[in-house]
């Protein structure tokens, strides 16, 4: 077996064609061959849920996952959940509501729940509690990231309701190393 | 005039830069010719090194190793005490100790080497209990294992035991905790001696850091660079250990020659490796008269500390303190220490120290109750603590409190008499092996450094106005998920009436910010935030001062009047410096007078579920009542209460942490369990406001009190559903079986 295979597959909508060495696993080369290190890592043992992306619509582990698995496959990322500019109504209500704090499991819950409520437009709070159980978060005991979920399915089912606003066009206050170079930013998304 | 923003739930600050995956973390940084580094530990608990072996096959002459040979500066950690090395030279003293380092391009190798690093250690006898310790099996650190110890007195206890109707003893125990955090701890370095050194990292207190890799490297302060990333959590785990990783991966960076050096610990090193929750025993002895009036207390608390004293000393004072808690008792003696073990220190974690000497006191006071034959809240109801009155190291309380009102909306929002009724009739009714029970604790926990703390700290912050009536604050209190930023903008944005969207928080950099202290010891808002508005009015009077501002003022007037300013003077800035409001008055020697300017109140109640075939317990419902001054941010208050209230019920129930021969063996989140989304219950939160006259807006903090109760409170619902006397935590299903006579 050669060390490097050349992966195909989707990522937020584009085309991505890489080498990747083989046995690195999908979340590595999200990270560092891509450069999408919106989606984290807790554990690298399937333990945590932080690594959570969403093949094909389904949420998965992508530290479980080899790269080399997922050839053809489409991959949606933190990065992709935001349409022609727009945030997806969970990435609001996960701002303004306290669902994110220290903001490092986020993308994770963001990911499931998308898949959840791509699915099941309705979910009961049980529901909602179950689809998110593989995710850890240490901050915030849960409750406002089930506020949140149902929030944004509120949105999504109230009359005439748009997909959400444009994003901010900076966000004051936010951190970046001042004299570092950039540190590799999210994916554009499609 | 804008709508006040304080009270107000704003969005967090930096919350849609989170949502979008655009924060960035440390691991999300990279530099050009990075390296990646790794720790290689002792596994020996105590023994002197003989020699280090490099072994296997491995391209060694790539690598970058570092041992304590090539410090350049003090091998030593600097904190409290000067007594824990960044890397052992002769002797270990707990399994995790840093011997060698090692850096490399290819992570992969690197984990390889890392396993062909070989130490010869001649094995010396070590410690693991607290009893053993105390009982001086062996002498593992100074003279006799103690590495603190304080006492406090009050009255004379001596003399109430004969006249007291019952005196009633028990002994109680907490087990280590893990933080937890999500993300795990890591740091980038870059350090040469042309450059200096710079890192970048996961970290609560960039100044701690910042104080330890002067003397690690020998250089002055400007020439050391500390910047806090984004950070993923902290909850005190990030408090005094980002130092060690922090010299670390400068020590590697340094010998590669100023190469960049990245170590990020796994979730296993994490686990095993870093500080954890302090495990306590606790012993009291209680004078009670038979109407249930509290005659005398002696407590005597001891915590294990680990191998080195870090930060035990702190956890140890604030501990202590608390430990007779928000109670009228004239007579009232603490006696406290922390002794070392061979385990890895103990450290900071939410509540640092109080949890343990609480846990232990309200669940004396519940069992004292019973054996009175009182009701649980009645006895406590006979003893609160009420303005004028002192605590137990003489304070004399004068925030306006009103600790049986805050009981009375617990017991009502619980629906305790209704409840307690129906509970005792479905577990007396015998048809369900699952039994139900309701508990209750009452507490306090003090905002800010105890004692003179504060004022040694002296924190500053200050405040930039820019372009367009923009103003930053610049203080190095750490955003780690608690809201930091987003506070700091209310709280200038309505001391300036400017909007919310103008204030900014610079990102804590020790080139830029001044030392406003350690993201600590719930004193961000109370202490660093009224610093942060007196800046912030600081800029207001200058440019009053200078004729360019009137007393009234609109958005554009204030924007106007700051180019004008700049305009003329180039710059505008304000600080604040912290000083001791009048009534906080403390003596370190006798350990009497203000612990604290203001401490957070609250009653909290449990009601559990615990099954009679299994013996897990399940919190069905959770009631949260709390005086934090003025609420700031309703949300995020909430939210800290909620999050401290699920760390609690896993310290209480499941987070067990298993150390054989000073490892933690279970190192995993699969077999050491925090609670996830179906394990918990709903928690109810509510908030009496009685606001604190030095906090900003009337604030006082909110971060730690959350932690201190609930593992009381769901114990001693244990007791009420089983009848089961459990004293120590976590209550594993094996803890209460063996309570209950069942194992």
């Amino acid at each position: 077996m050669p060390d490097k295979l050349l992966m195909r597959f989707r990522v937020n909508g584009e085309p991505q064609e890489v080498a990747v060495r083989v046995e690195k696993t999908l979340l590595e080369v999200l990270r560092e061959d891509l450069g999408l290190t919106g989606t984290k890592h807790g554990c690298e043992l399937g333990e945590c849920g932080m690594c959570a992306v969403a093949i094909g619509g389904r949420p998965i582990l992508s530290c479980l996952a080899l790269a080399v698995e997922c050839q053809d496959q489409e991959i949606t990322t933190v990065e992709g959940l935001a349409k022609d500019g727009r945030l997806d109504p969970l990435q609001e209500t996960f701002a303004a509501l306290g669902a994110a704090q220290c903001g490092y499991c986020t993308p994770a819950f963001l990911v499931t729940a998308r898949a959840l409520l791509d699915r099941d437009p309705h979910p009961s709070r049980k529901t909602i509690a179950k689809a998110l159980s593989g995710a850890l978060c240490r901050c915030t005991g849960y409750l406002k990231i089930f506020e949140a979920v149902e929030e944004a399915m509120l949105k999504a089912t109230a009359p005439g309701a748009a997909h959400a606003s444009p994003p901010p066009a900076s966000t004051p206050g936010a951190p970046a190393p001042s004299t570092a170079p950039s540190p590799a930013p999210g994916g554009s998304p499609a | 005039m804008p709508a006040p923003l304080i009270g107000a739930s704003v969005g967090r600050k930096e919350g849609q830069e989170k949502t979008r995956g655009a924060a960035c973390y440390v691991d999300d940084m990279t530099l050009p010719g990075m390296l990646h580094g790794v720790t290689v530990r002792s596994r020996v608990p105590r023994g002197r090194i003989r020699g280090i072996r490099y072994e296997g096959d491995i391209p060694w002459n790539e690598f970058t190793i570092v041992t304590a040979r090539d410090i350049p500066g003090k091998n030593v950690v600097t904190l409290l005490t000067e007594d824990q090395p960044f890397l052992a030279d002769q002797f270990v003293n707990h399994p995790e100790e840093a011997i060698v380092l090692l850096a490399h391009t290819d992570r992969f190798l690197l984990e390889e080497a890392r396993r062909h690093v070989a130490f010869d250690i001649d094995p010396l006898p070590p410690v693991f209990s607290i009893e053993d310790s105390l009982a001086r099996k062996a002498v593992v650190w100074g003279e006799d294992n103690v590495m603190k110890s304080f006492l406090v007195e009050k009255g004379k206890v001596d003399d109430v035991w004969a006249r007291a109707d019952l005196v009633f003893e028990g002994e109680y125990e907490t087990g280590a905790q893990e933080q937890l955090y999500i993300e795990p701890q890591g740091m980038i370095a870059q350090a040469s001696p042309a450059d200096g050194v710079t890192v970048w990292g996961s970290l609560q207190c960039p100044y701690y850091v910042h104080k330890a890799l002067m003397p690690l490297f020998g250089l002055p302060p400007d020439r050391v660079r500390v910047v806090q990333m984004t950070t993923g959590g902290g909850f005190g785990g990030k408090e005094e250990y980002p130092s060690m990783i922090g010299g670390h991966a400068a020590l590697l960076s340094w010998k590669a020659g100023g190469r960049p050096v990245k170590i990020i610990y796994d979730r296993a090193e994490d686990m095993v490796a870093t500080t954890k929750r302090h495990p306590s025993r606790t012993r009291h002895k209680t004078a009670l008269s038979r109407d249930g009036r509290l005659l005398g207390m002696e407590i005597d608390f001891v915590v294990d500390a680990g191998a080195y004293v870090t930060l035990s000393p702190v956890v140890l004072s604030r501990g202590t303190i608390h430990a007779a808690g928000p109670y009228r008792c004239d007579h009232v003696r603490i006696r406290s220490r922390a002794v070392a073990t061979n385990a890895p220190p103990h450290g900071a974690f939410r509540g640092f120290g109080a949890p343990q000497s609480i846990f232990a006191l309200e669940r004396h006071l519940d069992r004292a109750a019973r054996a009175l034959g009182l009701s649980p809240e009645e006895l406590r109801r006979r003893n609160l603590l009420r303005q004028g009155e002192t605590t137990a190291t003489q304070q004399e309380v004068l925030e306006k409190i009103n600790l049986p009102s805050l009981l009375d909306l617990a017991l009502e929002k619980s629906e305790w008499r209704r409840r307690k009724e129906e509970f005792a009739a479905h577990n007396r009714s015998g048809a369900d092996a699952v039994k139900k029970g309701l508990g209750l604790a009452v507490f306090f926990h003090g905002s800010g450094f105890t004692g003179s703390g504060e004022s040694y700290l002296a924190s500053v912050v200050g405040a930039e106005a820019g372009r367009g009536g923009r103003v930053t604050v610049l203080a190095a209190s750490t955003e780690i998920g608690q809201g930091t930023n987003t506070i700091f903008s209310q709280i200038v944005a309505d001391a300036l009436a400017i909007p919310y969207d103008w204030v900014e928080v610079a990102q804590p950099d020790t080139s830029r910010v001044p030392n406003s202290g350690p993201t600590v010891a719930s004193r961000t808002a109370m202490i660093v935030g009224k610093l942060v508005e007196t800046a912030a009015l600081g800029l207001r009077d200058k440019l009053r001062a200078g004729g360019f501002l009137g007393v009234t003022y609109d958005d554009r007037a204030w924007a106007e009047a700051c180019d004008r300013y700049l305009d003329l003077h180039g710059t505008l800035q304000a600080q604040a410096k912290y000083e001791l409001p009048p009534h906080v008055k403390w003596d370190d020697k006798t350990y009497t007078g203000a612990a604290y300017g203001a401490f957070g109140w609250a009653v909290y109640v449990a009601a559990v579920s615990v099954d009679t075939v299994t013996y897990e317990t399940r919190v069905d419902d959770f009631v949260a009542v709390q005086d934090i001054g003025r609420v700031l941010h309703p949300v995020f208050a909430a939210g800290q209460v909620e999050g401290g209230v699920a760390q609690a019920i896993g310290f209480a129930l499941y987070e067990n942490v298993i150390l054989a021969n000073g490892r933690m063996v279970n190192g995993k989140m699969t077999n050491y369990v925090m609670p996830t989304s179906v394990d918990l219950p709903p928690i109810r939160v509510f908030f009496q406001e009685v606001p604190y006259e030095y906090g900003p807006a009337g604030a006082k903090g909110v971060g730690e009190l959350p932690m201190d109760g609930p593992a009381p409170a769901i114990l001693n619902a244990i007791e009420d559903a089983l009848g089961v006397s459990v004293r120590k935590i976590p209550a594993l299903p094996e803890v209460v079986m063996e309570a209950a006579g069942c194992l």
